[in-house]
């Protein structure tokens, strides 16, 4: 079963979500700033990760026994 | 003397004559009648305008078969006779198979697609969305291609935050359908994935067949996770990418349909904080604006000046009352004055003081000469005091 979806692109939906919110002009200024508040909190959250990331590679095998494992795949780029 | 066989006998004969007088044969042919058996083993027949011989090619020598033969494909065929004797049936033993021209390839391909399509594994209400920012992206290609290294390079360029699994299988040969069926499976299985990248980089259309068989077909259509194919070039379309939810042209496109760019992404995330904060500063200084604006205007101003002028009304009113007020109390003063002289000044006293007398006849003020009454006692009031006369006799 396939997630319905990563943290990741949760949060960057509900940052586009917000932003939708404010570009629209039926809001109040009151809930403008709460929203922009926490949109200010998504965006520390998803530059964190970005910042960070660097690509994990890895392999499933299926075992004789029928259980899957997960090893880490070393590519040679170069050959 | 004229030979009596047994059945067994004479299918025995059958079988050493037919079988010792044909060594290896080629045989054209087209398919009818192809029954694989989930033994493994595939029956068929092959046939031609006015005549059909039966075919059996063995488990493990199939394997050999790039394609699944389909009925209607012309092949060529290599074997030996073979005498099935409990039946009394001759047929090939078949030990290779290849289709008789790319034209037959095309037509297995035309007559894979019509049938897949009519049980609509194309259709688009089965396709799945794709997500847009994956966490986990499962990858189903030969560990040692060129298609795995593009698609890594490109993930590394646009999106490291994601994680790329790999469920190796090969990409061409016999085999290669039902590893990559397996691979599907097994990525499936493991839960964590959000889209499946099906690649390989370009070829022939031999090189390609394993992914224009049913069986590959099939587990793209079972799979829950989404799946993106990037098979060989542009202009290759395999029946993979009519099933899978989308075709995209290459390994490389492929990796790129399924991930954000993350230089876009980190540029939006950073025009966040900057456009909305300019927007809420815009929008508190829209409504100081208006707060100032309506505070300067008329009708805000008014009752102030509504009260000025009120104010003004009344000082000047409660002025001109006293003014009045004033003015009566002086002409009444004067008016009291005046009158409280002529009161004085009308005293009789006063007169008599001056030497005046007043007459009087029975009380009553006699005025006039012919009003005097001679006969008549007459009172006469001086000053300092009153006398009576007595009238004549």
């Amino acid at each position: 079963m396939a997630k319905s979806k990563s943290d990741f692109e949760k949060d960057f939906n509900r940052l586009e979500e917000i932003s939708d919110t404010l570009e629209s002009d039926k809001i109040t200024l009151e809930d403008a700033i709460k929203l922009y508040e926490e949109g200010v909190d998504i965006t520390k959250k998803l530059m964190e990760i970005l910042s960070k990331a660097e690509l994990k590679i890895s392999q499933l095998k299926t075992e004789l026994d029928g259980t899957i494992k997960k090893s880490k795949l070393e590519i040679d780029e170069e050959s | 003397m004229t030979k009596i066989y047994t059945v067994s006998e004479l299918n025995q004969s059958i079988k050493f004559t037919l079988e010792s007088s044909y060594g290896w044969l080629d045989v054209e042919g087209e398919i009818s009648n192809f029954r694989p058996y989930s033994s493994g083993h595939w029956y068929f027949s092959l046939k031609d305008e006015t005549s059909q011989i039966s075919c059996v090619m063995w488990r493990g020598r199939n394997n050999y078969v790039f394609f699944t033969p389909q009925d209607g494909i012309k092949v060529r065929i290599k074997g030996k006779l073979s005498v099935y004797e409990t039946r009394g049936n001759y047929q090939i033993d078949v030990a290779a198979m290849k289709p008789l021209g790319i034209g037959e390839l095309q037509l297995a391909f035309e007559k894979l697609k019509e049938k897949l399509s009519r049980e609509g594994l194309f259709d688009e209400q089965c396709k799945k969305p794709i997500p847009k920012i994956p966490s986990t992206i499962g990858i189903v290609t030969s560990k040692d291609g060129a298609a795995l290294r593009d698609v890594i390079s490109t993930l590394r360029r646009r999106f490291p935050a994601a994680e790329l699994i790999l469920a190796h299988s090969s990409v061409q040969g016999a085999n290669a359908s039902s590893e990559i069926a397996d691979a599907i499976k097994t990525l499936n299985s493991y839960k964590k994935i959000d889209v499946i990248i099906i690649c390989r980089g370009g070829g022939s259309l031999e090189d390609l067949w394993a992914f224009n068989e049913e069986i590959t077909a099939r587990a793209i259509f079972k799979s829950k996770i989404p799946i993106v194919t990037g098979i060989g070039h542009e202009v290759d379309f395999t029946i993979a990418d009519y099933v899978a939810d989308l075709r995209s042209p290459t390994p490389t496109a492929a990796a790129e349909l399924v991930t954000p760019n993350v230089s876009g992404l980190i540029e939006y995330i950073e025009d966040f904080s900057y456009n909305n904060f300019e927007k809420i500063k815009n929008q508190i200084k829209f409504y100081s604006d208006s707060i100032r604006n309506i505070l300067k205007s008329y009708a805000f101003s008014l009752p102030e000046s509504l009260l000025r002028n009120k104010s003004q009304k009344l000082d000047f009113t409660a002025y001109r009352v006293q003014q009045s007020f004033s003015n009566y109390f002086q002409a009444t003063k004067s008016r009291i004055e005046r009158s409280m002289n002529v009161i004085k000044n009308a005293n009789p006293k006063r007169n008599l003081s001056r030497g005046y007398s007043i007459v009087r006849q029975h009380s009553k003020i006699i005025m006039r000469v012919k009003e005097l009454n001679k006969t008549l006692e007459t009172e006469i009031e001086f000053f300092d005091g009153r006398i009576k006369l007595d009238g004549e006799k």
